[in-house]
This record gives structure tokens, C-alpha cells and sequence, in this order.
């Protein structure tokens, strides 16, 4: 899964200043959203208004990196050339501990052992200067 | 001020193998059939005061502001403009609009139009969306465009209600069946249950005999009312019953519930504006960009509840000589799939609806249902069309 120079990226996340935070908090291993003052509610992916409560008061929290499979699927074929190394690969929707639910990969050598409901932990792929993939492993 | 709005004049281009049988842009493939669906309808472009258009191409270029080229592209100076573009369910959610803008009085002759050359120019490239504002959180994960999003929630029906890849499968073999009885499909030829279940996996569990074709495609639709209608065109002209259009999510990470379409809420709204309920329809056009797309959709409409789609669609139940004829022209599985094929359902209907449908042409159609979904499981439009 190494790559050297000439081979294609994954698209590198182009942030916006809701966003970085998320971005630049993974690079350093930690996975963090904002959590609503007004509603208690965290959400995915970060905004700079509640989309639960439309409240403006919003806090970054760091995470668990705990949560359970509610969907996957495996990608048979790459989606732009940056992911031929991957393929196959897990991309799953994560249901996080503390309620918001993220798109992601689920890294594992055996992607037919993937179920719903499996428990998983993030981990964190170098992207780009302060930013870095949350991805998840089976716990 | 409220007045009758009817559908009175379609026109789709034609295709060959899946791309447009003559060479012709997406901007003059629109103006051809504006020019025809017109002349369907007994009227001509100068009656036309109302434009509605979606699309993929042109964009960055021509298709950015499109419905500017598109009454470039026509000649026209229309008092209503709608390019309202929410994926597949565009042109079905154009038909709200057009048929609220014609009862107000807004205007009084609208033409829908769509096209795309994507099989014959290979214009489209979902999987190069920008990873930038929400997509900065879809696109760097690989998730495959559109498929991965329906995968998901397929998985999700499977795990929540037991159903199978088998039941899937039936969905694209009664649509192959029924294309095998309209010569303008584009895939004939024998398919078999197992035919889609061994067909590659793509993204599981989908294969691709799951998913739609990719063909080119386009045409129009003319909206209007009764009033502004010859006798003959007055005849044919299919009645806008009742509307419906929700959205709910674009990036799949922000859909709510997997199992559960937006056409829960557009689906009971357009039923209820027409004042009809299930068992007056006696044909329904159900976007089938996937297989599993027909079934949420069939469950979020109520014919059938949660976690039954699997079955209800079993059975040869949805094929021809089914209880339940549903997409009837081979649909976007074995028609024709330009990418948006929300326009085709009502081509479909207004067909069924004229009693033009040759071979296909179901003993009783008077009452249609269609249902247009776009984007990933996004959004929805639901029309319900009678022709009395
Ligand atoms: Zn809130």
C-alpha cells in the first residue's frame, strides 16, 4: 500500500475554516467535531451552524475513536487512480460512540470479514500537511 | 387563479447501441426535441413562455449557468426559468413546477428539456468531484459514484430485513423482459437471475447487472393547460394530478436512515394532492438507477411496508403479465440510462397513459404514479398522471 511519487494520490481534502480543525486535530491522532452548547449534540461533518438545532455555539471535542459498523460496502474497482493500491477496500459508514456517524475505511487484510454492527477503532493516515485520514480498524 | 395542468407533448431522442443514432450536441439535442415535444402538443416554440432544464455536461463552461444556453440555444424569452437540478429526479420535480408556475398563471406553455452524450463523449466523471466543502469528507475515502452510496444502504435492507441479492436480481430480470418487448430498448437479449448474481461484483453487493445502463439520452416535455389545446392535442394530453419533492442528504454520510427514501415524503404528498392511494394506479415508472433503488423506493412509496420490498417484488410480480406492472419500458436497467433518467419515467407514462406503448401497452392505463430519485438516495420527485 506504500506509494512512491509518481503514483496518484487520493484526493487530498481542500479545507475551509469549519473544517480544519477536524483535519489538522487528526493529523496529531486525535478525532474531534464539534459538539453543540445549545442542543449537546456532536455532529458530522463539521459546520459552523448546528445542523440539529441551527445554534452558531459549537465546541470542539475530542472523540472516543470508538464506534460500530452501520454499513460497508467494498469497492471491487478503484475510484480515480489514487486508490488502485487499496483495491479491494472497505468504505463504511462508522456510527461513532458518542452519536455522529462519518464516512470511512475499514483497514483490514480481509475485507469479506466486514459485518454490520462490528466494533472499530480509528487510526490515522498521513495526508498532507496538517491533515490526515480518519480511517478505522476492526477493535 | 388555478387552472387544469396536463402534460400535451413529449419527444425522446433516439438511440442506437445506447449513443444518439445521429451525431448532434447536448445543447442541439434539446432543441430538437423542445421543437418536436411542441409540435406534439399542437403548439409551436413561440407559444413556449416556461424553460426547465437540469444536466451534467457542460460544466465548467456552458452547462454552469445552463438554463442560460438552454434559452440561448432555443431562441426564446421565457417569463418562468426553473434549473432546479437535484439529480435524476429533476425533470419529475420540473413538473411541480412547471404545473405550479402554469396554475398561478406564471406562464402558460413549458418546455422540460435534458440531455446527454455521456456513453458517445464519455462525459461523465462522478468520481472527479472536488474534495472540497461537503465532498472534502466523501471523496478521499473511495466510496465508488453513485454505486457505493446504494451499496450501503442495500447492505443495510439486507442486515435489517434478510434481503437477498436473489430478490434484487428479479427487479433487473423483470426489466429485461419488458425491454424485450419495446423495440427502442437497448439491451434485449435474455437475462437470468443468475446472470446478474454472476455478473462482477462492483460494489457489494451490488454487481453490475445491478446497476443502470450508461447510455447517451434527451428529450422534452411539454407542461401547460388544457385551454391553450386543439381538439386533438386536448384528447391525448395526460393530466398533472398531483405532486410531490423532497430532499433529504447529498453525501451519503448525511442521510438519515439507509433504508428509507426521500420518497416517504414526496410520494404520500403527490398521493395526496391527486386524492388517490395505491390501488387506483394501474402502472407506476420507479427510477431504477440500481436494483435496490426500486425496492426502498417501492417501500418508502407504501406499496408495501418496510422490509417486504424483497418480496413484493418477487415472483415475476413486476414483469409482464405481473400483478404490479412497473417500469414498463425496460427502464433505466435495460432502456436507456443517460445518467438523469427522470424525464423517461414520464416519457413511459404518458405513453401507457395515450395507449402508444405497442407491444407493451398495458389493457387498462388510466392513473400513473412515477418516481424520480437522484443524487445518492438524495432526493425525490413523485408525479401521479391520469388521462381523464
Ligand atoms: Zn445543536
Amino acid at each position: 500500500m506504500s506509494q512512491d511519487a509518481s503514483t496518484p494520490s487520493r484526493p487530498v481534502p481542500i479545507t475551509d475554516p469549519a473544517t480544519a480543525p477536524f483535519w489538522k486535530a487528526a493529523s496529531q491522532g486525535e478525532l474531534s467535531l464539534p459538539r453543540c452548547e445549545d442542543c449537546r449534540r456532536v455532529h458530522y461533518y463539521p459546520r459552523a451552524v448546528c445542523p440539529h438545532c441551527s445554534s452558531e455555539s459549537l465546541s470542539w471535542e475530542t472523540l472516543s475513536g470508538r464506534g460500530t459498523i452501520y454499513s460497508w460496502t467494498v469497492s471491487r474497482r478503484p475510484a480515480g487512480a489514487g486508490f488502485k493500491p487499496y483495491v479491494p477496500y472497505v468504505v463504511a459508514l462508522i456510527d461513532l460512540d458518542e452519536g455522529a456517524r462519518m464516512l470511512s475505511n475499514v483497514r483490514t487484510d480481509d475485507v469479506d470479514s466486514v459485518a454490520i454492527g462490528q466494533a472499530v477503532r480509528v487510526d490515522f493516515e498521513d495526508m498532507a500537511e496538517d491533515i490526515a485520514l480518519p480511517v478505522f480498524r476492526p477493535a | 387563479m388555478t387552472r387544469e395542468v396536463v402534460i400535451a407533448g413529449i419527444s425522446e431522442a433516439g438511440l442506437d447501441k445506447g449513443v444518439f443514432a445521429e451525431p448532434v450536441s447536448v445543447l442541439d439535442v434539446q432543441a430538437q426535441c423542445a421543437t418536436r415535444a411542441v409540435a406534439d402538443a399542437g403548439l409551436t416554440m413561440a407559444d413556449v413562455d416556461g424553460v426547465l432544464t437540469a444536466g451534467l455536461w457542460g460544466m465548467p463552461g456552458a452547462g454552469t449557468l445552463m438554463p442560460l444556453s438552454v434559452v440561448e440555444h432555443l431562441g426564446i424569452k421565457p417569463r418562468f426559468i426553473d434549473g432546479t437540478n437535484i439529480g435524476g429526479s429533476a425533470f419529475d420535480a420540473h413538473v411541480a413546477h412547471a404545473a405550479m408556475a402554469i396554475e398561478r398563471g406564471y406562464c402558460d406553455v413549458a418546455v422540460i428539456t435534458y440531455a446527454s452524450d455521456q456513453r458517445s463523449a464519455s462525459g461523465r466523471n462522478l468520481a472527479g468531484k472536488p474534495p472540497h466543502l461537503n465532498m472534502q469528507f466523501d471523496s478521499p475515502f473511495g466510496l465508488l459514484t453513485p454505486i457505493g452510496s446504494y451499496a450501503l444502504a442495500a447492505h443495510r435492507h439486507m442486515h435489517e430485513y434478510g434481503t437477498t441479492s436473489e430478490q434484487l436480481a428479479e427487479i433487473a430480470v423483470a426489466a429485461r423482459r419488458w425491454a424485450q418487448l419495446n423495440p427502442a430498448a437497448t439491451k434485449r437479449d435474455e437475462l437470468s437471475v443468475d446472470d446478474v448474481l454472476d455478473s462482477a461484483m462492483i460494489s457489494d453487493p451490488l454487481h453490475k447487472l445491478d446497476a443502470c445502463l450508461v447510455t447517451d439520452g434527451g428529450g422534452a416535455v411539454v407542461v401547460t393547460t388544457p385551454e391553450k389545446l386543439g381538439t386533438d392535442a386536448r384528447k391525448k394530453a395526460v393530466y398533472v394530478r398531483g405532486y410531490g419533492e423532497s430532499v433529504s442528504h447529498w453525501t451519503i454520510n448525511s442521510m438519515p436512515d439507509l433504508t428509507t427514501t426521500p420518497a416517504a415524503h414526496s410520494g404520500p404528498a403527490a398521493m395526496r394532492m391527486a386524492g388517490v392511494s395505491h390501488d387506483d394506479f394501474d402502472v407506476v415508472q420507479i427510477y431504477d438507477s440500481f436494483t435496490i433503488t426500486v425496492l426502498l423506493t417501492l417501500e418508502a412509496l407504501g406499496f408495501c411496508k418496510p422490509g417486504e420490498g424483497g418480496e413484493f417484488v418477487s415472483g415475476g410480480r413486476i414483469a409482464p403479465g405481473g400483478a404490479f406492472p412497473m417500469n414498463t419500458s425496460g427502464g433505466g436497467l435495460s432502456c436507456s440510462h443517460p445518467g438523469m433518467y427522470g424525464m423517461f419515467l414520464l416519457f413511459e407514462a404518458v405513453r401507457q397513459l395515450r395507449g402508444d406503448a405497442g407491444e407493451r401497452q398495458l389493457d387498462k392505463a388510466t392513473t400513473a404514479l412515477v418516481n424520480g430519485t437522484g443524487g445518492g438516495l438524495s432526493s425525490t420527485a413523485t408525479c401521479v398522471l391520469s388521462n381523464r
